[in-house]
């Protein structure tokens, strides 16, 4: 860099305004003009794909990114990091506290987006071998041996649902959507092959196992897809929280407590 | 998919409810923290006290709570150049909350390079080396297998300056007053240093590795160092916010459009494939 940049970047270049070296003039993505070029004839998911690709998304794979979107974007009041953002919801709190609630509880390991990350590294690893998956099943099935990290270690396979019964119809429905795209990509393998690797793993199918699979058909690394689920879950946590702020602490449950003996402290 | 699948039984039982053993509010009458009543058994502790209490279940003695608290005040440092100090300073020139600030620069406090990564690698490292040696292992081949594994020493060497870090002597001074500076995690620590410079790696030991070495001698596990650590940097975090929210709106480090080099494709026609 010389002496009058202080960052530099692959993904963005702008242009200044003649009277104002602070303002833009014309910003510029992996090359293509944003504001004067892209602007009504891009969708949201071309710009995202475009961002962490670096290249315009064929046909199928905007295709593949819509249908992801859709599917990702509210897991519903049900769920851990939707349920957080609730929290500062009826709380009160900033907007932006409610999608750091939303991004912190849907960060990990059962069900968030380290998940998402391990599974894309599965994927990377086995690729579309069966037998390689069922190798993989079977030496997570002891303990793990790997240096210790903030993240907590994985209880399960990676894209699987450890309390499920079966692959519910949700994820069957946005599997068998994404494998139609392309008979050759790794959703088509994964719905192919779904009693197999159930049997392998000893749990139904999940929707992080589903996006996993997307996100490497699509050609993201393990870090871009834990980055893009987080964000593609965003907007239901957003609605819910504003929801919740709306109606009251009083539509929203405080729950009973239960003390395990250590904490009870006798007669308390 | 499968009959001896319990899942749904299992979730069935924590429905409504929050199952803890580690206390709860009763509003309007009492309050338990672990086995303890707050107000009237825990009412006495320092805040450092009960949060360490809080993570390790134990009450630590006056003067490593001492040593404890300083390890903070000797890592505190108002300096918006520093990344996660940064965010709070970037929060405050555009008018965000305090609390936002400082949260996210406690979050971005978890980095590989700095702070909680370095901290859980560094107490590992110390812990399982002492291990080892003690059952043989020779420290040099130990440490070079570190080396070779992680590519880099969690506590040794910082990725800014390679000068000898400025909190060590007053940190190790405390801790010779207090009692609690000849551990066998603080000498190994020390004897990993010694074995780096003689080697000639140039790397020394930095505030990672000593503040590992110094809980780890106070019998503190892996989780326990990191989450001890979470607030390690938090006290030079406010003044930035506040010295940037008073200066005039978005005036921290701007950058003019030049500022930004770009490296990327050149300029081209938008066309979906």
């Amino acid at each position: 860099m010389d002496e009058t940049t202080y960052m530099q970047s692959r993904i963005w270049l702008e242009e200044p305004e003649p009277n104002d070296a602070f303002a833009c003039r014309a910003a510029y993505c992996h090359g293509y003009d944003v504001y004067g070029e892209m602007l009504g004839s891009a969708g949201w998911v071309d710009m995202l794909y475009l961002l962490f690709r670096g290249e315009a998304p064929s046909r199928a794979h905007a295709a593949v990114l819509e249908v992801l979107a859709v599917a990702l974007a509210n897991p519903g009041p049900r769920d851990a990091s939707v349920h957080a953002a609730m929290c500062a919801g009826v709380g009160g709190a900033p907007a932006a506290a409610a999608l750091t609630a939303a991004l912190a509880v849907g960060a990990g390991g059962a069900g968030g987006a380290r998940e998402v990350l391990r599974c894309m590294q599965s994927w990377a690893s086995c690729g579309t071998v069966l037998e390689a998956w069922q190798l993989h099943f079977a030496e997570q099935a002891g303990p793990g041996d790997g240096p210790p990290e903030a993240w907590p270690a994985a209880e399960h396979p990676a894209g699987f649902a450890p309390l499920g019964v079966d692959t519910t119809t949700p994820v069957q429905q946005v599997l068998a959507r994404l494998a139609a795209f392309d008979a050759a990509s790794r959703c088509a393998w994964l719905r192919a092959n779904l009693r197999s690797l159930e049997r392998a793993s000893g749990h139904p199918l999940s929707m992080v196992g589903v996006a996993a699979a997307a996100f490497a058909d699509l050609g993201l690394s393990p870090d871009q897809g834990e980055m893009l689920f987080l964000l593609l879950r965003l907007p239901g946590a957003a609605a819910h929280a504003l929801e919740q702020r709306a109606s009251g602490h009083k539509q929203f449950p405080f729950y009973a407590l239960e003390l395990d003996a250590e904490a009870a402290g006798g007669e308390r | 998919m499968t009959e001896k699948n319990r899942g749904p039984e299992l979730l069935e039982q924590s429905v409504g409810r929050v199952r803890s053993r580690v206390g709860g509010a009763f509003i309007g009458s009492h309050v338990m923290y672990r086995d303890k009543n707050l107000h009237a058994e825990l009412g006495d502790a320092s805040w450092l006290d009960l949060y360490l209490f809080g993570i390790t279940g134990r009450r630590l003695s006056p003067p490593q709570l001492r040593l404890l608290e300083a390890l903070w005040v000797y890592t505190s440092y108002p300096d918006a150049r520093i990344w996660n100090n940064r965010v709070a300073a970037l929060a405050g020139s555009t008018r965000s909350t305090a609390n936002l600030a400082l949260s996210a620069a406690l979050a971005v406090s978890e980095g590989t390079i700095f702070g909680r990564g370095i901290d859980i690698r560094a107490i590992d490292f110390l812990l399982r080396t002492r291990a080892e040696v003690q059952a043989g292992g020779e420290l040099g081949a130990l440490v070079r297998r570190e080396l070779s594994a992680r590519r880099s020493l969690a506590g040794y060497g910082r990725p800014i300056s390679n000068r000898r870090d400025e909190r060590l002597d007053p940190i190790l001074e405390l801790a010779r007053s207090l009692g609690l500076a000849d551990g066998p995690h603080v000498k190994l620590a020390h004897d990993v240093e010694r074995y780096l410079l003689d080697s000639r790696l140039r790397m020394t030991m930095n505030y990672g590795a000593l503040a590992a070495a110094l809980t780890a001698d106070m019998g503190f596990s892996v989780r326990e160092h990191y989450l001890y650590s979470f607030v390690a940097f938090l006290a030079g975090m406010p003044p930035c916010y506040l010295d940037a929210s008073e200066r005039p709106e978005n005036t921290l480090l701007p950058l003019p459009c030049a500022g930004v080099a770009y490296l990327g494709t050149a300029k081209r026609t938008w066309s979906k494939a």
